[in-house]
């Protein structure tokens, strides 16, 4: 168990150098300069006064160094918890940037994620039961996984947003409040959420279900299932090990899925003009804000592999199997 | 009398039509018998160990009756089947490495299969113990999951889990096929000392293997194409056989001590007939040397010496 561990958590650190340094790379390798852009949108008068200025902002950010001395700079500051300035949003602190977006994010997606994976299992379970389910179940799923989830976002919008007019149809909360603890803001808040979570829960529902239906029918033929019948055991207990052992792989998929997340509901979040981190990197990209970029994909990637962590424990304690096979071969 | 089966025929639904897997099987086995079921692949000797206990969905039960301790078993209908499994009819099937959950300890899959059936646990914990010290196994494989024991091991496990509610009739299905030759008989011996203490009243051994059944069965019921072709005790069928398909299996076998450095061992010539459309008459004249005109009827299965039956025109 502890060389599993020990191994696992080397796999994670290689993991996470690796990333962190394309994270590095990546948006500079964007075509654009940053500074340049940034004085653009500025509007200056004096085309004088651009030539200081570029050599300012470049000594600000630390881009006029060399690249090898701009890498080692960001682990630098990386390690003193420092992820720099926004370009697009200067002077604002990347991490204030990013802290304001996530609980957006996160609110949105881990419920999306983590209510259609139970209702989803739940679904294909008992459509794996019963035929007459299955036949309507089993469609309506593919139906739904083949939906395009932006497409699907932007229907509920037109349809409940502007045509029955029940929900709103952009932003985290009304643009004439202030963000307070107060009820009213909590139930704008949940007014904003509830369409962008739905059209992400009813795309992977389908996804679920139908993984789970099969699953199971593959489990309910298997040898220990057919014994279990052969000796006359309920059909109840027969299900519950199917069910048990078909949820196995299911974890793993829960595992990537909630690996993406924090970055995941890009799309989402553009269509819904939600202010979650989806939303910042696309502005990231737009406005080659390198330290934005960087630090929101660094959520991401710690994302996945703190998600992938969990998983990995938690099947240690589901599943015998992976138990045995990391000891070596005794068995 | 422990099993009567009378005119059983079972048949396989396929796109193309039913085969005749079993067709107008009669036999007995008294208590304490075990008899064993041999025959190639594809005579029906599955079939008829699935027959008695559970039928799959394309199994179609077409005639007959099987009668276990003077009770008509309802083998035609899934449920009713249900009590009698496990307390009446239990089964070592042919994938024991892979009938118990992977990811249940085998102790706590035990708790729940008997749970079930209506027996508390803590009743039948003491004999399930005893009983796996009896094959040579620790209490302490309860606590293990399957994957973390050998072939052998889980073999035997499902022996004691299998016969734990003493049932009358055991079926096994080819339950040393899969075993290297020092574990068969392990396997073999554990299953006679468990009808000797009437774990078990009686016993049918299913397998294509005569020598693993000269060594536990009493009696050997020799099929081909889904009908029977000769039954008799163990000896007489491995020494003196009657029908000449028994005696080519038979003769098909190595004989200790005998070399066989340039001899080839002999087999029998020819395919069993399809089941889609058998033939009519013996099923096995194709192939007989002492086929006849008469073969054209189909033979009765007719006791030629006391407890020693044989389907064949030439020798009955």
């Amino acid at each position: 168990m502890r060389t599993y561990l020990a191994r696992k958590a080397t796999l994670y650190v290689l993991t996470f150098l690796v990333a962190v340094t394309l994270n590095w790379l990546i948006p500079r390798l964007m075509p654009g300069d940053p500074v340049q852009r940034m004085i653009s949108r500025a509007g200056v008068q004096h085309p004088e006064s651009i030539g200081p200025m570029v050599e300012y902002y470049e000594q600000l950010f630390g881009l006029d160094l060399p690249v090898w001395q701009q890498y080692l700079n960001y682990w630098g500051s990386l390690l003193r918890g420092d992820l720099g300035v926004s370009i697009w949003l200067f002077p604002s602190p990347v991490e204030d940037v990013i802290l304001r977006a996530v609980p957006y994010t996160l609110g949105l997606m881990l419920p999306a994620i983590l209510l259609s994976w139970v209702v989803g299992n739940w679904m294909g379970a008992a459509a794996a039961r019963r035929k007459a389910l299955d036949n309507t179940v089993l469609p309506a799923s593919y139906l739904l996984t083949a939906t395009p989830y932006m497409w699907l976002a932007i229907l509920l919008v037109w349809g409940l947003g502007v045509v029955a007019g029940w929900f709103p149809v952009a932003g985290g909360y009304d643009f004439g409040r202030r963000p307070t603890m107060s009820v009213a803001f909590v139930l704008d808040v949940l007014h904003h959420w509830f369409l962008p979570f739905l059209s992400l829960f009813l795309v992977s529902l389908g996804g679920w279900a139908i993984g789970m239906r099969n699953l199971i029918i593959y489990e309910l033929e298997s040898d220990y299932a057919n014994y279990l019948a052969a000796l006359g055991a309920p059909q109840r207990l027969i299900r519950r090990y199917a069910f048990r052992n078909g949820l196995l792989p299911q974890i793993t998929g829960l595992a990537l899925q909630l690996g993406t997340v924090i970055g995941g509901a890009l799309v989402t979040e553009v269509v819904f003009a939600y202010p979650g981190l989806g939303y910042l990197i696309l502005q990231a990209v737009q406005n080659a804000d390198y330290f934005l970029l960087q630090g929101a994909l660094l959520f991401v990637v710690v994302g996945v592999l703190v998600a992938n962590f969990v998983i990995d424990l938690v099947y240690v304690v589901v599943d015998p199997r992976t138990r045995t096979g990391l000891q070596g071969a005794n068995a | 009398m422990s099993l009567r089966v009378d005119d059983l025929a079972v048949h396989y639904r396929t796109t193309r039509g039913d085969v005749q897997a079993l067709d107008g099987v009669t036999f007995e086995i008294a208590d304490g018998e075990i008899m064993g079921v041999a025959g190639e692949s594809g005579c029906g000797k599955t079939t008829l160990g699935k027959a008695l206990i559970r039928l799959e969905n394309r199994m179609k039960h077409v005639r007959g009756t099987v009668t276990l301790d003077g009770e008509k078993l309802p083998i035609a209908d899934d449920r009713a089947m249900d009590p009698y499994r496990y307390r009446r009819i239990s089964l070592i099937p042919q994938y024991a490495m892979s009938a118990m959950n992977p990811t249940r300890k085998i102790g706590r899959m035990i708790r729940e299969l008997v749970t079930a059936k209506g027996v508390a646990y803590e009743d039948v914990r003491p004999e399930l113990e005893r009983r796996l010290r009896l094959v040579g196994l620790d209490e302490e494989v309860l606590g293990r999951y399957p994957i973390e024991l050998s072939g052998g091991m889980k073999q035997r496990v499902v022996l004691v889990l299998a016969t734990l509610l003493d049932p009358s009739l055991l079926i096994g299905d080819e339950v040393t096929s899969a075993l290297d030759v020092t574990s068969q008989k392990a396997v073999a011996r554990a299953l006679v000392e468990f009808r000797d203490r009437e774990f078990v009243r009686s016993v049918v051994v299913v397998t294509h293997d005569i020598s693993v059944l000269y060594q536990m069965a009493d009696t050997i019921l020799v099929m081909y194409a889904g009908r029977l072709a000769e039954k008799a005790s163990a000896t007489t069928v491995i020494d003196q056989p009657l029908h000449p398909y028994t005696k080519m299996l038979v003769g098909a076998l190595p004989k200790v001590g005998e070399r066989y450095d340039d001899r080839r061992l002999t087999g029998i010539v020819g395919r069993p007939p399809s089941l889609l459309d058998p033939p009519g008459g013996c099923r096995f004249r194709d192939r007989c040397p002492l086929a006849m005109p008469r073969c054209e009827e189909q033979p009765p299965f007719l006791e030629v010496a006391p407890g020693h039956q044989v389907a064949c025109w030439a020798v009955a």
